[in-house]
């Protein structure tokens, strides 16, 4: 049953780090902008073009 | 010359002018009236759209028009080139700049253009055009983009006029401290939710063993373990999530008020003392899990009712609409001088369509003002070299050197700004007077009666229970169902208002539209679209007719002249002799042998007959006269609107027009509405003022500067707006102008908020009678209250929204945003 222990806390640190990455998105401005993200990924990349 | 008789007005009268779409714009999609603006096989309907497509060309930004069809903004609207000259002063750039080190430099503009995706790729490839700006990013949501320059390559001022040029003009602004404080507020909002939930959770875990083990119960170690991790767990929820409750009810007490928070307040000590105390003395595990649940719905709550438009803002004075800076001419030369810094005596150079910030006396030019700003009145007035000229009027036309006699503050519009009503915080009134804090108020107040009978009933038959059952009591009552009730309705109502075009500035305006019995328009612009609509009647012009007045009138720059050339459309002019313009009379000429009489009726010689609809003027070819109309357009749904609204409540209408226009709109209100005319922006809120000292619940409806003291004054204030990212004045809610024909049914809506609200405030006390029936008798366990608590929330956010969702369908709102 002591394996509960070693369960117990691993499952608290997990759900920690998933509160800490929460966190941190909201700290970089990852909700500030719903839909632009959305648009920029249909772009093509003309980085390629350039170089030609 | 003999006077002829005035020609009848035609029965339909209107001979609505068509605009002919053949080809429209590469670039902004306007149709296109000449081909003379043309690259290749692409026409562009004026220079300005042509300019933007070479430039976006020659830097090989074509894909721009691939990513949507004709994406651009128009660019008829000539700009000054040195508009954006006092970018040029250190002062007013430094603060405009979010960062900068001498070399690098960073800047947000805000561009209200921005609307489609194409925006967003051309304005992400700036860099490419000058290289010098490093790196630009857009927020969509925000319509921001955040440029990254060299500031030895480029200056700010560059970046501007490049913007302006590629047709996103940036608007500026130096007061944008307090919405980079709300967003910082709104983002620890965020984060409480965030632990809240999280702590929620994992205390809810770690209890269940406990729950689910029956009679059996768990190993001794382990719910130790489970108890104290719980206990961990709820800290953060106790000191950081709650903290906002503990703040407004600490604020609601230290005025002697007894706010929703108070009780919410009372039950999360009593639960979390109780659970410290249980799990210390080793007695129960507590009731931490509903604690935190009830603070993690309450956080959910509050971020559904304080949803937030982020382009659009509802607090814009005087400021906004006056520039930044203008001219000021000193000895050396003219320069740059933001507006804070004017002073009475100042001369100030304006060019055509900029604003006067401050009232003065013209010194030299032609002043040629338009008020419509500040008066609601459209038509230029011209004002003589000495006379005094009122902030807030727009110079149309050449140069004009005015001298200030008075402050920018002190001048008699922005002196509205100094009305009482404009110091008054809105948002806090209206929640005082909401129906939550009254019911909360008897909730409390009924609560400790019966937790004052229930401990006397315990003190005589058994001291022991008297402490578990009263705290037991305290803590299930927790008007927290009542907050989420509020909450999530008006969240509701919030997303589906703004669905249909009507964007409030915060929850508590709902209520207050809901009580509204007197409703006062505002005509110009409200009322009235901001295009006129031209007719004729009487003789009927020909094409060659057309072109003789065409020809009389196209030198002229009056305002009816400019109107009248727009009616007839392009041709080429016929040279004239003995051209003459009288001043407020008309032109005469004789072109082709013909004479030619553009003007009022005396002057064109016409009998002239009381009518209810005026013509603007007069057109007469020889012995042909043909009359001309220009009218304010009704806006599409206001013939239906106002008989509708009319059937419920009292409607008052305000211009500061003149009154030509009554028998129109007197038809149309019916005897029972009150119509004013050459109404100053302080005789409308004079009004309003008397109308609620009559007790009545006002609803002001306008759109201008001209109307702020008013929509200020007024219970609620709706701004109608074409564009609702535009610039509004200060209001209570914005309602996008295609939309107006819903406002009685979305009046209707806001009503029923409260209905919403008391019903499942009522399903609520439903619940709470059951959780106090059993914690009088002193048989609530945490098991039950664990239930109970999310049960009663998850049905209250479900009726909460869902009713008030089959109202608004119900109303044929659409549902969906669209």
């Amino acid at each position: 049953m002591s394996a509960l222990y070693i369960l117990i806390f691993a499952s608290i640190i997990v759900a920690a780090f998933f509160l800490f990455a929460f966190v941190w998105s909201v700290k970089s401005d990852q909700f500030e902008d719903k839909s632009g993200a959305a648009m920029r990924i249909l772009y093509d990349d003309e980085v390629n073009q350039n170089l030609n | 010359m003999p006077t002829v008789k005035e020609p009848p007005v035609k029965e339909d009268g209107l001979t609505k002018e068509k605009v002919k779409s053949e080809v429209a714009c590469y670039h902004c999609g306007a149709p296109c009236i000449t081909n003379n603006y043309a690259v290749g096989d692409k026409v562009f309907c004026c220079d300005g759209c042509k300019l933007v497509y070479e430039i976006l060309d020659e830097n090989g930004l074509c894909n721009y028009y691939k990513i949507q069809n004709h994406p651009g903004l128009t660019q008829v609207k000539a700009r000054r080139s040195d508009k954006y000259a006092y970018l040029d002063n250190a002062d007013i750039s430094q603060k405009l700049l979010t960062f900068s080190d001498g070399k690098h430099a960073v800047v947000t503009l805000y561009i209200p253009g921005i609307h489609c995706s194409s925006c967003m790729w051309l304005l992400e490839h700036l860099p490419k055009i000058r290289p010098a700006i490093t790196d630009s990013r857009l927020n969509f949501t925000n319509k921001e983009v955040t440029i990254h320059y060299l500031q030895q390559e480029i200056t700010l001022r560059e970046i501007v006029d490049l913007l302006t040029t590629i047709g996103y003009e940036p608007y500026i602004s130096l007061e944008d401290g307090s919405a980079k404080k709300a967003k910082a507020s709104n983002k620890k909002k965020v984060y409480k939710l965030g632990v809240a939930g999280f702590c929620f959770g994992n205390i809810m875990m770690l209890s269940f063993p406990e729950y689910l083990s029956g009679n059996l119960g768990i190993e001794h170690q382990y719910v130790q373990l489970f108890r104290y991790l719980n206990l961990v767990l709820a800290l953060p929820v106790f000191f950081f999530s709650a903290s906002e409750f503990f703040t407004s009810a600490w604020a609601g007490l230290k005025q002697k008020m007894l706010n929703i928070d108070a009780p919410i307040v009372l039950a999360l000590i009593i639960t979390f003392g109780r659970s410290l105390y249980e799990i210390f003395t080793n007695t129960g595990s507590g009731y931490l899990d509903s604690m935190s649940g009830i603070v993690f719905f309450m956080l959910v709550g509050r971020l559904v009712q304080d949803q937030a438009y982020k382009s659009i803002s509802f607090n814009r004075d005087y400021k906004s609409y006056f520039p930044i800076a203008v001219n000021v001419v000193t000895d050396s030369g003219t320069e740059a001088r933001p507006l804070q810094d004017l002073k009475e005596k100042d001369v100030v150079e304006l060019h055509n369509d900029e604003i006067i910030p401050a009232d003065g006396v013209v010194l030299k030019g032609n002043a040629n003002i338009d008020y419509g700003f500040v008066t609601g009145e459209s038509e230029p007035v011209k004002i003589e070299k000495g006379n005094i000229v009122y902030a807030g009027g727009k110079q149309k036309g050449d140069n004009l050197t005015i001298q200030l006699i008075k402050p920018v503050a002190g001048s008699y519009l922005t002196s509205l700004w100094n009305h009482y009503s404009f110091s008054k915080n809105k948002q806090e009134e209206n929640n005082s007077k909401s129906i939550i804090h009254v019911l909360s108020k008897y909730f409390t107040i009924i609560l400790f009666v019966l937790a004052g009978i229930t401990a006397a009933f315990w003190a005589l038959n058994d001291p022991a229970k008297l402490l578990p059952s009263v705290s037991a009591m305290l803590i299930v009552a927790c008007p927290c169902a009542l907050l989420l009730s509020a909450n999530y309705t008006n969240g509701n109502l919030l997303r589906l208002l703004s669905n249909n075009g009507l964007f409030l500035r915060d929850s508590t305006v709902i209520e207050q539209l809901g009580k509204v019995d007197h409703i006062i328009f505002d005509k110009t612009g409200t009322l009235t679209q901001g295009s006129s609509h031209f007719s004729t009647s009487g003789h009927e012009l020909t094409d060659y007719e057309r072109r003789l007045v065409y020809s009389v009138i196209q030198p002229s720059s009056h305002p009816y002249s400019k109107a009248l050339s727009a009616f007839l459309g392009s041709y080429s002019p016929v040279p004239s002799d003995d051209w003459k313009e009288f001043t407020g009379k008309g032109i005469s000429a004789y072109i082709d042998g013909n004479l030619v009489k553009v003007g009022s009726a005396i002057f064109v010689g016409v009998d002239m007959q009381p009518k209810d609809v005026k013509p603007s003027l007069y057109i007469r070819i020889n012995d042909d006269v043909t009359a001309f109309y220009i009218n304010p357009v009704l806006r599409d749904a206001v013939p239906q609107l106002i008989p509708q609204l009319a059937s419920v409540y009292d409607l008052s209408m305000l211009s500061g027009d003149n009154d030509a226009q009554r028998s129109i709109l007197k038809g149309l209100f019916g005897n029972k509405g009150t119509l004013l005319f050459e109404q100053k922006p302080h005789d409308k809120l004079r009004y309003i003022e008397k109308l609620q000292q009559g007790r009545h619940q006002t609803l002001m409806i306008g759109d201008g500067l001209n109307d702020a003291g008013a929509l200020q004054q007024s219970n609620v204030g709706i701004t109608l707006a074409d564009d609702i990212n535009n610039f509004s004045p200060s209001c209570d809610a914005i309602l996008d102008a295609s939309k107006m024909g819903k406002l009685p049914s979305l009046l209707r809506l806001s009503r029923w908020g409260k209905y919403i609200i008391g019903f499942s405030f009522l399903v609520s006390i439903v619940y709470n009678i059951i959780g106090l029936a059993i914690s009088m008798q002193g048989n609530m366990s945490p098991m039950k209250a664990a239930i109970l608590m999310p049960v009663s929330t998850l049905s209250i956010v479900l009726i909460s929204t869902g009713v008030s969702s089959i109202v608004a369908a119900g109303m044929k709102l659409s549902l969906k945003s669209q």
